[in-house]
């Protein structure tokens, strides 16, 4: 039986005509699943359930298809309770930067913003999280906030990390 | 010997506004790619590749014309694929190349392109690389505003489109089947071979993946020639067959406990401790170096007494490595605890593993807890001998799984063990435990 019911459209026609714009670069509409979810993990901080449908719909896929492949990759977010802060700060606990203080940096760093590494902070400023290599050793230990990486080796590197997420 | 290497593919890092068309172009850059689309044609820019023995950067080493050569004759569409999620724990080469010298990178992807008669090519880079990404993205833009991608590429009747294409955070998607199923919009699955990307790739087309630096290495190959690229490395060994020699220049990643971490460019064949002492400024504190990571995580470790050992395709293995790998090389000083060194190695694969394949799904999660178990003070003797059985029975070259991710999860577990037994052996004799700083945050990492 078909229902009749309307759904409010949860993306927005801009979202989608940014989605759509990239479509002429792929021969399948599937391969614009992972530049979906970018953008719209990009415009609302995380990938609601609405959003899995809407892509799928978008895209002329099952909901599943779009669900399996996000879950595949560590970079989204997913639920609405606990969605991606202003700031998302990798701190890279991979060989070169561990065994140069990496983990005891991510401790310091959780316990100064009071927050376990995955988390928000309550006034939804920064997420914290451990990576695998971000690909800058040469400033181990680094720090990954926003796409930029610096190098956080000092009690000041640290304190002016901290003032950045406030 | 490599004391007087001049850089190529480095040449212009640090001269200002490198990122920038007009001075690409002034350092003479886009010079090889007008002269390959004027003076050969497809089939002779492969031959010429093939000739230099040019051999892939990104781990495996396997030769890149003979790649771009696997392409089926009568083929109407081709892909190129170009491998910039540079995800190996040391690595950091292919981002010096994208942040610095995009248009170098444009420039070899664009003979590439030209050479496998490939009219789309997408960068799949990881999503951490924000920078690289961004700089490449204004390069590309430039390069279409100035005819050098899109129709017509330079007025010739070769033409290109070059996308960006982004990662989302899986360390599997450097595997080139990989990135394949990634890029169509799927979990990263590596896809049982054969059919190799060649045959039937991205969108179930003919596909060449090759990696950033590989292809910077192409566009030096058409500039200056053949026999320039022949003339830097070190040839084949006469008494092993199956070595290729390892030729050109090379981007080695130093890390770790070193005195001037960063990315040197050097001939293969470098030993590696001449790249730690003369370019890595020495281990750091004037202490010794213990251990060493030759080419990436994956490729295993080196101990001090094994740093003479020249960093090519052909020499690792000697040792017990799985192979140069990415040349990324990080240094662990004498302080370091190798129990410890090994826990965070499996742990990364134990995270990375895709889990497609039980052998390594189970394996690096079961090495995993081994690892844990004996850093918590709880460890038995027996259990280096059940992970030396594990490690050596996961892997292609076990062939108990479809890609390479098993063996280079086996490789730091198999040197570690047999390089550093006697450590691992009094660890747990001692009952010892790391201390509640060292081991705090593995605890909480489980999962």
């Amino acid at each position: 039986m078909a229902e009749t019911t309307e759904r409010k459209q949860y993306l927005t026609d801009e979202l989608r005509s940014q989605i759509l714009a990239l479509a002429p670069r792929y021969p399948t509409k599937q391969a614009l699943t992972l530049p979906a979810l970018h953008l719209v993990q990009h415009t609302y901080r995380y990938v609601a359930p609405e959003a899995i449908v809407e892509i799928a719909e978008l895209l002329e896929l099952a909901p599943a298809q779009v669900l399996d492949t996000m879950t595949f990759y560590g970079s989204f977010f997913r639920t609405p309770d606990a969605p991606l802060g202003e700031y998302r700060v990798w701190v890279c606990r991979s060989l070169p930067c561990c065994m140069c203080g990496g983990e005891e940096l991510l401790d310091r760093l959780c316990t100064r913003l009071g927050i376990r590494p995955g988390e928000t902070t309550a006034d939804g400023k920064a997420t914290v999280e451990a990576a695998e290599c971000l690909g800058a050793c040469e400033l181990a230990p680094c720090v990954w906030v926003n796409g930029e990486v610096c190098k956080v080796d000092s009690e000041q590197a640290l304190e002016a990390l901290i003032e950045r997420l406030r | 010997m490599a004391t007087d290497f001049e850089p190529v593919l480095l040449a212009n890092v640090g001269v200002p506004d490198s990122q920038r068309l007009e001075v690409y172009r002034q350092r003479g850059g886009y010079r090889a790619l007008e002269k390959t689309l004027r003076e050969y044609s497809p089939e002779e820019v492969v031959e010429l590749v093939v000739q230099s023995k040019l051999r892939g950067r990104g781990g495996a080493g396997f030769p890149c014309g003979m790649k771009w050569k696997f392409l089926p004759k009568d083929r109407t569409v081709t892909y190129l694929c170009v491998n910039a999620d540079e995800s190996e724990p040391g690595t950091f080469n292919n981002r010096i190349l994208m942040e610095n010298d995009p248009h170098q990178v444009l420039e070899g992807i664009a003979i590439a392109a030209y050479a496998t008669r490939a009219q789309t090519a997408y960068i799949y880079i990881r999503y951490e690389y924000v920078r690289a990404y961004e700089t490449l993205q204004q390069a590309i833009n430039e390069a279409y505003e100035a005819g050098i991608l899109g129709e017509r590429v330079l007025g010739s009747d070769f033409s290109l489109n070059v996308y960006l294409h982004r990662g989302a955070g899986a360390y599997i998607c450097g595997e080139e089947t990989g990135l394949i199923e990634s890029l169509e919009g799927k979990r990263g699955w590596p896809r049982t071979k054969p059919p190799y990307p060649a045959v039937e790739g991205v969108f179930r087309k003919p596909t060449v993946v090759n990696n950033v630096e590989t292809l910077c290495c192409v566009k030096h190959i058409m500039d200056r020639g053949v026999d320039w690229f022949l003339s830097i490395g070190v040839p084949a060994d006469p008494n092993n067959p199956r070595d290729l020699g390892s030729y050109g220049p090379k981007l080695y990643c130093v890390s770790g406990h070193v005195n001037r971490p960063g990315c040197y460019e050097l001939p293969l064949g470098v030993p590696c401790r001449e790249l730690i002492e003369r370019y890595g400024g020495g281990v750091r504190g004037g202490k010794r170096a213990k251990a060493v990571i030759p080419g990436g995580l994956s490729m295993g470790f080196l101990k001090e007494d094994e740093l003479d050992t020249p960093l090519d395709f052909n020499s690792l293995q000697k040792v017990g490595c799985l192979g140069l790998g990415t040349a990324a090389v990080v240094v662990f000083d004498e302080d370091t605890s190798i129990v410890e060194l090994l826990h965070r190695s499996c742990r990364f694969f134990a995270h990375e593993s895709c889990g497609q394949c039980t052998p390594c799904r189970e394996g690096t999660g079961w090495m995993y807890r081994i690892l844990t178990r004996i850093l918590h003070g709880e460890g038995r003797i027996e259990d280096l001998d059940l992970l030396l059985e594990l490690a050596d029975s996961m892997g292609i070259i076990p062939g108990t799984t479809i890609c390479g991710l098993a063996d280079g999860a086996a490789w730091p577990v198999k040197t570690a063990i047999r390089k550093f037994r006697d450590e691992f052996e009094a660890f747990i004799r001692s009952g010892s435990r790391l201390t509640a700083a060292s081991s705090g945050s593995a605890a909480g990492e489980a999962s």
